[in-house]
């Protein structure tokens, strides 16, 4: 099956002044792909999301976007098939949660010139299918944490990305808002076939709504597959140094993880 | 979607209509104000014979109208410039640098210009140049050479960041007012002259000749124009400057463009005020309360504010002790800072800047 990646990594390499280094990454994800990114923290899982966004370019190595460097594309035309959902935005003025949500519009809006109406039309759709309508006129740092965050969903699809990378999505929301984001993300994924990467931390939350898994370990890509295939007791006893018995999910056709504290 | 089609149109067009009605009512204080007293009726008939329109006998003083068209006009088109280009340019930095305590002068411009024109003042012959004397130039390239200083060692790495550039504003800022001092106590002047270099260092609007107002004029208005075409740009640079590059925005050219600007239209200022301090720091808070963060209207609300408060301070500032004049920057701050502190205290329970 000859499928164009949607996102192509070629021997990446990449070092921060600091130290920490992503050594020789080759990666494939196809167009309309769900695809969590795992590891301990510090294994290089933000970094490599910023690759996939040309935020950081690579020291050797090439990253391309439907067959085209991403260095050689324009921030603005980047900026309307690529989005991303940071962990966290700090505003620096008191914002409602509609404005917000109309920065997604950036790479659309011409200078000197505001939204347009297909601009409003398309954030009013990402607000309405991120719920967050409802409180479009409150400021956004007057919101739950669980709230913010669909904002900045919203933001992002308001750019209408063909390949949406997300950075722990799920991270500060309770159990409800952390089913309720990723099935927000997995049916964009069904429907529209929106190529989503994200970092993820929660195993059961990764074999129930995503279809590869790829576990980075010191900047490195130990394992790259479906659920049962990663989520193997030894692979993560090695990579976590955590103890993990797996079974079959009792209702699910996917791997289930139950954590075993050392007792020792 | 009501509110998606939100507070902008109609709240803009009562922005832009209240702030042009006080610029209106500025510039009327502002040409009658003075050392000679001038009726709104005198000035009107002026103006009109002025632009040819006949307005039956003369009933004025013939020194009125050389009053209010050689000196009063020309200072208060100045000022308007100037007010509108550093509030204009205190917008622009505060966007850019995501720094409440951002002004115009803040990489670099007021020590620059305020060296150049100290120099200037205690060892230059005065000059003139379409009608700008040695200080005035040089304050103008001094201003801008620093900005280029500053620029030049922020941006070591290849690429440049906000925090290096507040630095070596800082730091040039810093070494460049202590040479300016070392200069002045190097090369003892007069006291005329030291109290030339004060006055300047505290600003006020000198317009010697309505040429200058050719020269800054277009400079300042199409400045203040292409600034308008940022605004989407500082818009994003809210989300810090990942946030602003992955939506879309060409931080690293944008920026060069926006500190290019912010630094001409502050030169252009500085060359015929000096150094008036607090305005481009204040105006843009003052709107920004009033008015909300959204750069779209609040560069151009900037501008119009900015205009209409320094033609005030200005119309003070030459008739609190009239015939003579005080330094323009002492009323910046006083009709400014009440009106900044009133409006943060109102607005308290939701601060504009996180």
């Amino acid at each position: 099956m000859a499928v164009t990646a949607a996102i192509h990594l070629d021997g990446v390499r990449f070092a921060y002044p600091t130290g920490f280094a992503l050594g020789g990454i080759d990666l494939r994800i196809a167009q309309g792909e769900m695809v969590a990114v795992l590891g301990p923290n510090g294994s290089g899982k933000t970094t490599l999301l910023k690759l996939m966004l040309g935020l950081l370019h690579p020291d050797t190595g090439e990253v391309r976007f439907n067959g085209r460097v991403l260095g050689a594309v324009r921030r603005r035309e980047l900026a309307r098939s690529i989005a991303m959902v940071p962990q966290e935005i700090a505003l620096s003025f008191t914002m409602t949660t509609a404005e917000v949500a109309l920065l997604g519009r950036t790479p659309y809006l011409r200078r000197f010139r505001g939204p347009s109406r297909e601009d409003r039309e398309a954030v009013g759709a990402a607000m309405a299918a991120t719920d967050v309508l409802p409180f479009a006129g409150r400021p956004y740092d007057a919101l739950s944490g669980g709230e913010r965050q669909r904002v900045i969903l919203a933001m992002a699809l308001a750019q209408e990305p063909r390949l949406l990378l997300l950075d722990e999505p799920t991270r500060h929301l309770d159990l409800s808002h952390q089913l309720r984001i990723l099935s927000l993300i997995q049916r964009f994924n069904r429907a529209r076939g929106l190529t989503v990467v994200s970092a993820m931390h929660d195993l059961n939350l990764c074999a129930l709504y995503f279809d590869r898994l790829i576990l980075l370990s010191s900047g490195q890509v130990v394992a790259d597959g479906p659920p049962d295939k990663v989520i193997q007791p030894d692979l993560l006893k090695e990579v976590f140094g955590v103890t993990v018995q797996v079974e079959p999910h009792p209702t699910r056709h996917i791997p289930w993880i139950t954590i075993l504290p050392d007792t020792a | 979607m009501s509110h998606l089609a939100p507070r902008t149109s109609h709240l803009a067009f009562r922005t832009y209509l209240g702030l042009s009605i006080f610029l209106l009512l500025a510039f009327l204080i502002g040409v009658m104000q003075g050392a000679v007293l001038l009726s709104p009726a005198t000035i009107l008939k002026i103006l009109l014979r002025w632009a040819g329109v006949s307005v039956g006998t003369v009933t004025w003083l013939p020194a009125d109208e050389t009053i209010l068209l050689q000196l009063r006009l020309p200072r208060v088109l100045g000022g308007a410039l100037v007010g509108a280009a550093l509030a204009t340019a205190g917008v622009l930095f505060q966007g850019l640098l995501r720094n409440p305590l951002a002004d115009p002068y803040i990489i670099g411009t007021s020590a620059g210009a305020g060296f150049a024109a100290t120099v200037a003042m205690l060892l230059l012959p005065p000059a003139s140049v379409l009608g700008f004397g040695s200080v005035a130039l040089s304050a103008f390239v001094g201003g801008l050479f620093a900005v280029l200083v500053v620029y030049r060692l922020a941006r070591v790495s290849g690429q440049m960041s906000v925090v290096s550039l507040l630095l070596a504003g800082v730091v040039v800022n810093t070494v460049l007012g202590y040479l300016g001092s070392l200069t002045i106590f190097l090369f003892e002047g007069s006291e005329f002259q030291l109290r030339r270099v004060f006055t300047w260092l505290m600003g006020g609007i000198a317009i010697h000749d309505p040429r200058q107002l050719w020269v800054v004029g277009p400079i300042i208005v199409c400045g203040i124009a292409v600034a308008c075409g940022f605004a989407n740009s500082l818009n994003a640079l809210a989300l810090g400057e990942e946030g602003a590059v992955a939506v879309g925005v060409d931080l690293d050219r944008e920026a060069n463009r926006v500190i290019g600007l912010g630094a001409l239209l502050t030169g252009a200022a500085v060359s015929v005020s000096g150094l008036i301090g607090f305005l481009g720091l204040a105006v843009p808070h003052i709107l920004r309360l009033a008015i909300g963060p959204e750069h779209r209207r609040l560069l151009p609300a900037s501008a119009l504010g900015g205009a209409a408060l320094l033609i005030l301070a200005d119309a003070a500032a030459r008739s609190v002790v009239a015939p003579a004049e005080l330094p323009v920057g002492i009323f910046t701050a006083l009709l400014g800072g009440p009106l900044f502190l009133f409006l943060l205290r109102r607005n308290g329970r939701e601060r504009t800047w996180r």
